[in-house]
């Protein structure tokens, strides 16, 4: 339920920001490092733009390329974990083992690799984190089928004559795809830490000027102690975030897994 | 009934290899599931099959239903050999080879509704119109003494006798020759064990199918089937009609096996003798040599030990009409 709240309060200030932002989030607007007051609720930053606005517009852009990116990942990674899950064999053998490599090197690492070699960008900063998260949901996917395999049903379609086609597509697949919708969610939460991480390395998007909040982090930090309320609340939103995601992951498991129902 | 053999199984092994070694896997044992296995089911017949668990009787069923190649032997179905049939000649076999399964909470698809799970047969193999495959549902919920209404829910809404039945339905929706019922009843209550062995039966009469019947449990096989084998460790040791294996059986497993049948009557059952069986059923990875039997024999032990049973495997013989029995001293009994 906390988790919900979260991802709603997210959610909608994603969606809502440019009709609930209070100030232009790329006009100056005040004076620089203003405390929080009426006028400004998050206070200002050094260029006296409006925190809170900034903070809005900052969770579109996670919100759009966090999930943009879990979206490419999920086709990827499904489309090859259900030709190795499905099929089996050497070509299950070659996917799982490409993937192997993947998961081997860190999925932040891997990404900041892939936004150096693309060039810096939005398109570049989703491509790099779908393609880290990929293989988690491969993997995923073939395990569930592996484990389906053996399913009554699904020998049960064999005898009945089913092809093997038929048998992924109609048996086993719905029935596995639970774990990885639930993974979706989780990995949402850490692809939104990732991407502010990232452009807290300064891999974030071009326009410097862009409210991203990793970006927005590092133009904060160096006046922690002058103005410590911009790192908290930037900082504050990324975590709410991030848990929202987490606690909503969790409750879809238990929601929807079959076996802690009964 | 007709005697002409409608399953004729010669031989069949199914052996699953063990392997081991991180980059090169190599075969290091196997287990012998099913070695040297062979009966016949005519048309129209209840053939039993009994065994502890682990004895390869659900291994025969698979093989069967080819969900397994077996290793070896032949599975002569009305003529065709199904145990190396494959493509468009194992498909079209296949319509007439149905199996129920024994879990029915595992066996039916969650996320189908029992309609669709009954029309998916006739869907494969292009049977009919759409109206016709619709109708032929509810045709099959009824034959099986369920709702045709039924057809729009899904199995979770079922009890576990009606998930069987729709287990049972699904098998019959092709029109199958054969049937090779995989512990049946064994996961269901005892009460609604005899409701699905009644409707088996009944059906058996309508439709006119064979079973190839497999259970633990010989009283669940006695009260349905014509003929019965027992099976251990992969062979079949004893095979008999129904009631003559109940009332003499030859071999000293099968001996074994009925002495552990309660028996409803307490007078006759404070006198019987029981034989218990001592130790457990060898590895099949690693069968004893001779006598499958030997490492428990209790009939070995009162003759003395006899080195053939060591060193011989026994073939099934003939010890009186349609009975046959897999041990060295089947008269000694």
């Amino acid at each position: 339920m906390v988790g919900l709240f979260c991802i709603v309060l997210f959610a909608s200030a994603a969606i809502l920001a440019p009709l609930i932002a209070p100030y232009d989030p790329y006009a100056m607007n005040g004076s620089s490092l203003d405390a929080p007051s009426l006028t400004h609720l998050f206070g200002t930053d050094l260029l006296g733009r409006d925190i809170l606005s900034r903070v809005l517009y900052g969770a579109q852009i996670s919100l759009f390329v966090g999930v943009g990116a879990v979206a490419i990942a999920l086709v990827i990674g499904g489309a090859l974990g259900a030709i190795a899950g499905g099929f089996g064999g050497r070509v299950d053998g070659v996917i799982m083992r490409t993937t192997d490599v993947f998961l081997s090197i860190p999925s932040i690492l891997l990404a900041i690799g892939i936004v150096t070699a693309l060039g810096r960008g939005m398109p570049q900063l989703t491509l790099a984190i779908a393609v880290s998260y990929a293989p988690t949901f491969a993997r995923l996917l073939r395990g569930s089928l592996l484990a389906l395999r053996e399913a009554d049903y699904v020998v049960a379609a064999r005898t009945i004559g089913a092809s093997r086609l038929r048998i992924l597509v109609r048996h086993m697949l719905p029935n596995a795809l639970t774990p990885l919708i639930v993974q979706a969610t989780l990995v949402l939460a850490t692809a939104i830490i990732d991407i502010a991480g990232l452009g807290f390395l300064g891999l974030g998007p071009t326009d410097p000027r862009t409210p991203e909040w990793g970006t927005m982090l590092v133009d904060a930090r160096r006046f922690m102690q002058a103005a410590p309320h911009i790192v908290i609340f930037i900082g504050g939103a990324i975590v709410i975030s991030a848990i929202g995601f987490n606690l909503l992951g969790d409750g879809l498991r238990e929601s929807l897994d079959p076996k802690l129902k009964r | 009934m007709s005697r002409e053999p409608l399953l004729t199984v010669k031989d069949l092994a199914v052996r699953f290899p063990i392997r081991e070694g991180l980059v090169r896997e190599r075969t290091v044992a196997e287990v012998r599931a099913v070695d040297g296995v062979s009966f016949e089911v005519a048309k129209g017949e209840i053939l039993g099959l009994v065994g502890e668990s682990g004895c390869g009787k659900s291994t025969v069923a698979r093989a069967i239903t080819r969900v397994v190649k077996p290793n070896a032997g032949t599975i002569d179905f009305d003529g065709q050999n199904l145990a190396t049939a494959e493509g468009r000649e194992l498909h079209e076999l296949r319509r007439r080879v149905q199996m129920i399964f024994q879990d029915p909470y595992a066996s039916l698809n969650p996320r189908m509704t029992v309609g669709a799970i009954l029309r998916e047969p006739a869907d494969i193999y292009n049977v009919g119109t759409s109206a016709e495959r619709t109708g032929r549902v509810a045709e099959l919920l009824e034959l099986v003494g369920l709702d045709p209404r039924f057809a729009e829910r899904y199995p979770h809404e079922f009890s576990g006798g009606q998930r069987q039945r729709i287990g049972v339905a699904r098998a019959l929706a092709l029109n199958p020759d054969l049937v090779v019922a995989d512990e049946p009843v064994s996961a269901l209550d005892v009460s609604v064990q005899a409701q699905i062995l009644n409707l088996l039966a009944e059906l058996r009469q309508r439709l006119g199918l064979a079973y190839l019947f497999i259970a633990h449990d010989l009283s669940v096989v006695r009260h349905i089937s014509d003929r019965t084998a027992v099976m251990y460790l992969g062979k079949i040791v004893e095979v008999a009609p129904s009631a003559e294996l109940n009332s003499s059986p030859v071999h000293p497993y099968s001996i074994a096996l009925l002495s552990a049948v309660p028996i409803p009557d307490p007078a006759i059952e404070k006198k019987r003798k029981r034989i218990i069986l001592k130790g457990d059923v060898p590895s099949p990875s690693n069968p004893p040599s001779g006598c499958a039997f030997q490492t428990r024999c209790w009939l070995k032990e009162k003759l003395g030990n006899p080195e053939r049973c060591n060193t011989e495997s026994p073939q099934l013989v003939q010890v009186s009409t349609g009975h046959q029995v897999a041990c060295h001293f089947p008269d000694k009994v």
